[in-house]
């Protein structure tokens, strides 16, 4: 009742005011007229992005604390243990402890070492984690940047990311640490190809690549059953490929083989450690979601065919939760695959990229527009 | 010594070492490799050895025989009972004591045990040691219930003490039976996971399958025993060679393969933990009553004279041999532990592979470090 | 031909092995049931030890304050790195008689293997091991114990 007051009084909303959670553009425009109205356009604009920046700082942080105690809970069920259980109820607040931990760490300067570029390598990789997260729909409405070539713009940003890690590895001044960041560099330009190709499959699909017009092609079902088998292969080889973009699950060899190459990161300490290792979840955040936009429908409710009521009940949980929900599930596969399966060894993990992904994908590639021609799909 | 290392290992110019140090994961206990590598091609292996040299051959020419159990518990940790046995037996055969059934099929049921547990560790560590970490808290949560098996009845979870020269330290444990047998019950319809995780994996398929091949010539000649040696078909089972306790009455299989590359190390294993099943449920029903000690003097000494008996623990062929000259203290022990052999094979199976396969190898050849040095 | 078809052969098995894999692990997320974990230090009061495990060498004594232990020694001479030391006296009895007591026992639970030769050889079974298993101290003095009690004497009818 406080809220239909409020939002009467400003003018914002012209209906029940719970309707916003299912249409966020109604929010949206009408903070966009309230401010062109009372300030400049320079101003108004200048206000807008402060105020974007200051919620996705708050949604990043927020996401990355939850998923760091995440990963550690389900990798404790996995194991038959409880994992994190002593700070905060059930453990909730392991993670601050954490934070605070590593800001007491002493910050180590390295002799010779180039230290722009060595204070610079974190901060490049969360900001191309900031450019990623600003294209990607969480809601109806609720989207920052909506280019017409929504997707190609994730994945050429998605890339550079590959700077921050071969400047890391470079200034750290050790040969250990510049052998760990071109193999991880290797690694991530290899399946970038991969990832590439598996979204160009959804693209032939969806006819676009503007993300809200791929969410909004998946009303009537989603993509992984519409499209049916070669979207499905194209899921597959997107996850799989995503994993090893993040120097995760299997594919850690560059980061884990500590006895000889120590990882790109092992010369960091304290708060610029914490960045790298934030960056690799957030990581994992931004391929589970944008898995789960173009295969799983994005915020679109769980639909069959006629079945009214049931449609009516999927509508009724607000778009939001369905996309979080999605993103969740294909997070906990990702985490699944890092806890269950040995290690790849280096060169196996290009062998799997370039003898076995690639082809593949070039083959569904053909068969997807092939399908679309014949009009074949669902 | 260092400069003599130097000239032999490094042979071309783009050769560099690297130091495995004595404090990591990978390596089971304290051992120090220095690796030669190629880029990524390892070249040549040295292990330093003796971090964790304690001097028990030493420290067993001072002590009486029953005190020398409670040392060989701390040599090959995870074969303990089975160390104890060996001493026990070697003192037996001197004394020309004779051991009623009882503790004979007690003796073996626990020695299986044993086996079982080892390689349960060997799974889980080895599962680690590829980066698969939750076979780590599968193997260990298993093995707990060994534990506690051992633990009620012999009051020591890992380091038992339980067999000494004329018997057994305690009967065993009225609960004793029934845990067993609740054990193999369980153990028998868990034992398809370990399968479906690493054993039938393909990332471990290709990380295992033939690396590090270990041919039958080289297994003799270096004298490679236990699974590791089996493995290349090599039939090296003291059980079946052999037999003392209650070996000669039980039916199993002695498990071999052909190839003896590390993934059929690590398979003979996972089916000699098939077998010791076996072993144990032809025994458990059948333990005749009897007395579990045989009164010997209080004082124990050995005629003049060399004693030496075989026995096969987790990881080979362990060997004990004394030299008496009539006191109660022995002149000299020996303790031919099998990891000690199975080491100097790990250089000569490394050549040409990548260093992460270093990894692989050296965990499927099990080592347990302070059986190294003892 | 054959080539191909080994090569999807080799991929669906592959990924079939993998799928059977995930399988196993994510049965055991959903099943809390399962956790093995024991919330020590918050199950103190309930944690129970096997009546035969190895945690402290004690000689227990009975409500009058009274123990078996003799002062032979005996277990001094089994013990194999000198973790016994017996300090006996001698005692002048109403006959005339000199008896030897036991004046104190000392047990360094510092040196301690466990190999129960102590318990074992003790003719008058004087020696037991307890279950108490949290021995850690501050002051490595406090791991040098006496075992007999002060004001604790030979219980009767023990030689």
């Amino acid at each position: 009742m406080l809220l239909s007051k409020i939002s009467n009084a400003l003018g914002i909303v012209s209906e029940p005011w719970w309707k916003v959670f299912y249409d966020f553009s109604s929010l949206t425009k009408g903070i966009d007229e309230g401010l062109r109205s009372s300030m400049s356009t320079f101003w108004a604009v200048t206000v807008e992005m402060v105020m974007i920046g200051v919620l996705f700082l708050l949604f990043y942080a927020a996401i990355g604390l939850f998923l760091v105690y995440a990963e550690r809970k389900v990798c404790a069920f996995i194991q038959n243990r409880l994992g994190p259980n002593r700070i905060g109820p059930y453990g909730i607040f392991q993670t601050v402890a954490d934070l605070i931990k590593l800001l007491f760490k002493e910050l180590i300067p390295i002799k010779n070492a180039d230290s722009f570029l060595f204070n610079l390598a974190p901060y490049i990789v969360i900001i191309v984690n900031f450019m990623v997260l600003a294209a990607i729909p969480f809601a109806k409405g609720l989207h920052a940047i909506d280019f017409n070539i929504g997707i190609f713009y994730v994945i050429a940003v998605s890339s550079m990311s590959v700077i921050g890690v071969l400047l890391a590895g470079w200034s750290s001044n050790s040969k250990y640490s510049l052998i760990g960041a071109m193999r991880s560099g290797a690694q991530i330009v290899s399946y970038e190809l991969s990832i590439g190709l598996a979204i160009i499959t959804v693209v032939i699909l969806a006819g676009s690549m503007q993300l809200s017009e791929i969410v909004e092609a998946q009303r009537t079902g989603w993509f992984i059953f519409k499209g049916h088998v070669p979207v499905f292969i194209a899921f597959v080889i997107y996850i799989i490929s995503g994993t090893a973009e993040t120097n995760r699950g299997p594919f850690d060899m560059a980061e884990a083989e500590s006895e000889l190459t120590a990882g790109y990161h092992t010369e960091y300490s304290g708060i610029k450690f914490a960045f790298f290792y934030l960056a690799e979840y957030i990581n994992m955040f931004i391929i589970a979601s944008v898995a789960s936009t173009l295969f799983l429908g994005g915020w679109m409710p769980f639909h069959v065919g006629n079945w009214e009521g049931f449609n009516r009940i999927m509508d009724f949980i607000p778009p939001f939760f369905w996309f979080i929900g999605k993103t969740f599930f294909v997070i906990y596969l990702i985490m699944l695959f890092k806890w269950t399966f040995p290690r790849l060894r280096i060169d196996q993990l290009l062998t799997l990229e370039w003898k076995y992904l690639l082809p593949i994908n070039l083959v569904n590639v053909l068969i997807m527009a092939f399908l679309v021609l014949m009009g074949w799909h669902f | 010594m260092e400069e003599i290392i130097k000239e032999v290992v490094i042979g071309e110019q783009e050769e560099y070492l690297i130091n495995i140090g004595p404090q990591h994961p990978s390596t089971h206990g304290v051992l120090r490799l220095v690796v030669s590598l190629k880029g990524e091609i390892v070249k040549n292996v040295q292990p330093h050895i003796g971090y964790i040299h304690r001097g028990i051959e030493k420290m067993c020419e001072s002590i009486t025989y029953p005190q020398i159990i409670h040392l060989t518990d701390r040599m090959d940790y995870l074969s303990a009972c089975i160390n104890n046995e060996a001493v026990c037996l070697t003192v037996e055969k001197a004394l020309e004591v004779e051991i009623p059934d009882r503790i004979k099929i007690i003796r073996t049921i626990m020695a299986e045990l044993t086996r079982i547990q080892s390689h349960q560790l060997f799974w889980a560590s080895y599962g680690m040691d590829l980066g698969g970490q939750t076979c780590y808290f599968y193997g260990l949560r298993d093995r707990e219930k060994i534990l506690d098996i051992f633990e009620e009845t012999t009051g020591g979870r890992m380091i038992v003490s339980y067999n000494c020269p004329g018997g057994l330290m305690y009967d065993i444990h009225p609960n004793f039976q029934k845990r067993v047998k609740e054990f193999i019950k369980y153990f028998r319809s868990v034992l398809w996971e370990y399968d479906a995780i690493l054993t039938g994996n393909v990332i471990f398929r290709e990380r295992t399958i033939g690396i590090g091949k270990l041919s039958l010539v080289d297994a003799i000649s270096y004298g490679i025993t236990g699974p590791s040696g089996r493995a290349s078909g090599f039939s090296c089972d003291i059980r079946k060679q052999e037999p003392y306790s209650a070996y000669d009455r039980v039916k199993f299989n002695e498990v071999m393969f052909k190839e003896g590359d590390t993934y059929h190390r690590y398979l003979a294993r996972i089916e000699e933990m098939r077998e010791s099943m076996n072993i144990i449920d032809q025994l458990i029903d059948n333990i005749p009553e009897g007395q579990y000690f045989v009164k010997m003097k209080p004082v124990i000494r050995l005629p003049e004279g060399e004693y030496f008996q075989r026995v096969e623990t987790a990881r080979g062929e362990l060997d004990v041999f004394i030299i008496s000259d009539g006191n109660k203290n022995p002149y000299r022990l020996k303790f031919r532990s099998p990891n000690f052999v199975n080491l100097g094979v790990l250089n000569h199976i490394t050549k040409d592979f990548k260093i992460a396969d270093l990894i692989a190898i050296a965990g499927s050849l099990d080592f347990v470090i302070p059986d190294i040095d003892r | 031909m054959n080539s191909i078809i080994q090569y999807f052969k080799e991929i669906l098995q592959g990924v079939g092995s993998l799928l059977k894999g995930m399988q196993v692990t994510n049965r055991y997320f959903f099943s809390p049931g399962k956790i093995v974990t024991q919330k020590y230090p918050n199950n103190r009061k309930d944690l129970v030890m096997f009546e035969r495990f190895k945690g402290e060498v004690v000689m227990p004594h009975n409500e009058n304050n009274e123990h078996k232990c003799t002062g032979c020694g005996i277990c001094e001479i089994n013990c194999p790195n000198g973790t016994i030391e017996v300090i006996s006296k001698t005692l002048v009895t109403e006959d005339g008689k000199k008896k030897r007591i036991i004046d104190k026992h000392i047990y360094r639970l510092g040196m301690c293997t466990f190999c129960a030769l102590c318990v074992k050889t003790c003719p008058s079974d004087a020696l037991a091991f307890s279950q108490e298993f949290e021995h850690a101290v501050f002051n490595r003095a406090l791991l040098i114990k006496t075992l007999n009690k002060p004001g604790s004497q030979l219980m009767k009818g023990v030689e």
